[in-house]
């Protein structure tokens, strides 16, 4: 199952988990699982540009505690460290830990971000940098990776010339399970650099037999075996080296140096019969390959040490075509990269598709550029440009399709604003006058409203008299003014009857008094529905209004600012990828040369062996 | 196993096979590492504008395509420890056919690891709707494994999120759930 380098992000979570310091990953934050899926098929751009979406919207909501995001925010951050690290931005990804680091967080949660911030200073190179954040970790330290940080740290002090420490700080963690092999394997060369050669050997011999059916175990016991198989060979222990140069796998990444290694072994041991073994099984594999080629060499050698000059010279003899191929190869290689022919190969879209693109590369008939480019890989110098110029082709592609993209949003406005443009003002106009007679209504309300609340504490009868009362009241109040002084029986008894019909009209209103006021709140109440709607569809409106607006007005310039970046960035990759490009070459060119002239060389031993051996089995047969 | 740990052992073994048996790797002549640097501080700077327009775009395209009044988005992931292969989604929103995806095994290994996939983002009006969800695949016993499930959700003034989570039922179905965010 291939894994990306984000499979540690699992790891990780795992970690915090268990350690109780993270909380638990559910709910799902779904723009936060969005970026991690990106990130899981190694798609980091896309991943970032969702993450610093996700979390620059987290930190602008009010109640922060109410988001999604909320509960896993201390492990987006790490994440994005993370995503920017595996897309090699390792300023940003340094200051995304370290804004972890001077956050409020849990102890294991900080020395997680010290571990992190160390190892990407030491993938950069900066050592005595990722020393001093180790010495940052101190208290409680999830439990996953307290094996990592001693491996990282011994890791630092060799790299600082310091191996004595780091053998200490291997031999604590020489037995983990996580790191089987890896621990061992460093012991025994932090054992080497610290002098102490017979305890590297023993050590490295341990690491060489480790237990473990993993991919990167198995490689790593195959290099423990081929650097102790070199080093006895070194020390003239031929038998020895021999012994564990067998225990290589024959189909591993370190296959062909153990068998070119094991055949100089017996060589050395005088055991020419031997030695034949590994070096005609290797002549046998892609002649591309350097060990391959010096085994074309050695094995007609180890046959006309054992006097077979007939077959040493028909060997010698293949030899020297298999070079003069491999040389025609060099100079179309050394030719194409020159004419720029090499870049053009690298960015070829249905060869990236493939995983492993590199091998297939080599094998296409008409990118002669490209034959040697497994070798190539072999140097970090060309991993690191070649990693660059195609993040960069990338960045140029997708500025051309948001180029063309923003043409679209252009065109889209333009048909908006066509159709927004005479509707608005109408409409407009409308809204006014509905808007006008709305908020005059609900004022009314509010008052009303108010009006009751008041008469729950100072009752104002005259406040709920229905309108047939008011105008009785009204009409009474008329006519004794009418009255006014006018005395008599006859108006005496015009105003008796005017005063009853107050007293009547009065006792009706107070004596229903309660009964209205509820009825008056009941009615009241019945007509919140009614607003509620109003008010739905109101907002409703006034957003429809606004979107109308922002579907064209205010896009305008965001599209003219994005339109000017994209043609800036466009600017800067034109200069940017034709030095990283020139860089890729340069150091192509110079790999390719010294392979040239390694050839070369072979090509003329192989000519002039040929030659003695021709002479020798002619001689052999004359006698 | 981490595979960045693993890249530092390896390049750490590298540098100290290197070191011990053999002298390390220089640059050509050509180019010094002064200027190896500053390419990559330069393609960093670049890498993080990029980024920065990219998300800028990202919302104008929002704003403009899907508004929040009418936006809707489906997001689909598998539930904790599934096994089966998803070969394919569909999903139908009123009866129509919106969304369909063929799972490559990077995306599904992406899903399995607890990614999300936002499979559909498009625009609906507010009210009432349909959901439907039909989904294909195998499982790890040989068995087909599908269904088909029909679900309704509304949508009112902020942007419709659904969430579906498909899972392997012990009867060997699909099981499809949604959930709204």
């Amino acid at each position: 199952m291939p894994t990306s380098r984000f499979s540690s992000i699992a790891c990780t979570v795992a970690t915090l988990l268990a350690s109780g310091s993270a909380a638990a990953l559910d709910p799902k934050d779904l723009h936060f699982g969005e970026a991690l899926y990106y990130a899981h098929q190694e798609l980091y751009f896309e991943a970032l540009e969702r993450l610093d979406a996700e979390i620059a919207q987290h930190q602008r909501v009010d109640e922060p505690q109410l988001d999604s995001l909320y509960r896993q925010f201390g492990y987006a951050r790490f994440c994005v460290g993370d995503f920017e690290l595996s897309y090699r931005m390792d300023h940003r990804a340094g200051r995304a830990i370290r804004l972890v680091l001077e956050g409020d967080v849990a102890e294991p949660v900080r020395n997680e971000g010290a571990f992190r911030l160390a190892r990407i200073h030491f993938q950069k190179g900066r050592p005595e940098d990722a020393l001093q954040a180790l010495e940052r970790i101190h208290g409680e330290i999830p439990v996953g990776i307290r094996d990592d940080i001693e491996f990282l740290r011994a890791n630092v002090l060799m790299a600082l010339g310091r191996p004595s420490e780091a053998v200490e700080a291997l031999r604590g963690i020489r037995d983990s399970q996580e790191l089987t092999g890896f621990a061992a394997y460093n012991l025994g060369i932090a054992l080497l650099q610290d002098g102490r050669q017979r305890e590297a050997f023993e050590q490295l011999d341990r690491a060489g037999r480790v237990d473990g059916g993993d991919g990167s175990t198995l490689a790593i016991r195959d290099k423990s075996n081929l650097v102790l198989g070199s080093l006895l060979f070194e020390a003239s222990e031929f038998g020895e080296a021999q012994g564990t140069l067998d225990r290589v796998r024959l189909d591993g990444p370190f296959s062909n140096q153990a068998l070119l290694r094991a055949g100089w072994a017996d060589a050395s041991a005088q055991n020419f019969e031997r030695a034949v073994v590994p070096w005609a099984i290797l002549a046998e594999r892609e002649p591309t390959d350097a060990a391959v080629q010096e085994a074309l060499l050695a094995l007609p050698y180890s046959y006309s040490q054992l006097s077979v000059y007939g077959r040493a010279a028909l060997l010698y003899e293949r030899a020297a075509q298999v070079f003069g191929g491999e040389l025609a190869k060099l100079d179309s290689s050394l030719e194409s990269v020159t004419a720029g022919e090499f870049l053009k190969a690298l960015v070829r879209e249905e060869i990236r598709q493939d995983k492993d693109w590199v091998i297939r590369l080599r094998s296409l008939p008409e990118a002669p550029e490209t034959f040697y480019l497994t070798s190539l890989m072999a140097s970090h110098d060309f991993q690191t440009a070649l990693q660059n110029y195609l993040d960069l082709e990338d960045l140029r592609k997708k500025l051309v399709s948001w180029q063309t993209s923003l043409d679209a949003f252009d065109d889209l406005i333009r048909v908006r604003r066509k159709y927004y443009e005479p509707l608005l003002p109408e409409m407009d106009r409308s809204f006014r006058r509905l808007d006008a007679q709305m908020r005059l209504r609900l004022e009314q309300r509010e008052q009303v409203d108010r009006r009751l609340q008041e008469m729950l504490v100072a009752p104002r009868p005259e406040y709920l008299a229905t309108a047939d009362e008011q105008g009785a009241k009204a009409q009474l109040e008329q006519l004794e003014a009418r009255l006014g002084g006018a005395s008599g029986p006859q108006a005496e008894a015009l105003r008796l009857r005017i005063d009853r019909l107050k007293g009547v009209l009065r006792w009706g209103i107070e004596m229903q008094y309660h009964q209205r006021l509820t009825e008056a709140y009941v009615h009241l109440r019945e007509l919140e529905p009614e607003v509620a709607a109003l008010k739905t569809q109101y907002d409703a409106f006034v957003r429809t209004r606004q979107q109308a607006n922002h579907g064209y007005a205010h896009q305008a310039s965001a599209i003219r600012g994005l339109r000017a970046r994209v043609h800036k960035a466009q600017k800067r990759l034109d200069v940017l990828m034709p030095a990283q490009g020139h860089v890729l070459e340069l150091v192509a060119a110079r790999e390719l040369r010294i392979r040239r002239e390694r050839l070369v060389a072979y090509q003329d031993q192989a000519r002039f062996a040929f030659a003695d051996s021709y002479d020798r089995a002619v001689k052999a047969q004359a006698h | 196993m981490r595979d960045g740990l693993v890249e530092i052992r390896l390049w750490t073994a590298l540098l100290a096979l290197l070191g011990t048996l053999a002298a390390p790797p220089g640059l050509a002549e050509e180019v010094s590492k002064q200027q190896m640097q500053s390419l990559d501080e330069q393609v960093q700077v670049i890498k993080s504008d990029v980024l920065g327009i990219g998300a800028e775009l990202d919302q104008l395209e929002e704003k403009l395509l899907y508004p929040s009044g009418t936006q809707v988005a489906v997001f689909l992931s598998l539930a904790e420890g599934q096994t089966f292969r998803l070969d394919s989604v569909q999903i139908q929103i009123d009866g129509q056919p919106v969304a369909h995806h063929i799972y490559s095994f990077k995306e599904l290994e992406a899903l399995q690891n607890g990614g999300v996939q936002r499979i559909y983002t498009g625009n609906v009006a507010t009210g009432e709707h349909q959901l439907e969800v039909s989904v294909a695949g195998k499982l790890p016993r040989g068995g087909d494994f599908g269904g088909k499930q029909r679900f309704g959700f509304r949508k009112d003034a902020p942007p419709a999120i659904v969430g579906i989570t498909l899972a392997e039922r012990p009867s060997g179905d699909a099981g499809i759930e949604i959930g709204r965010w």
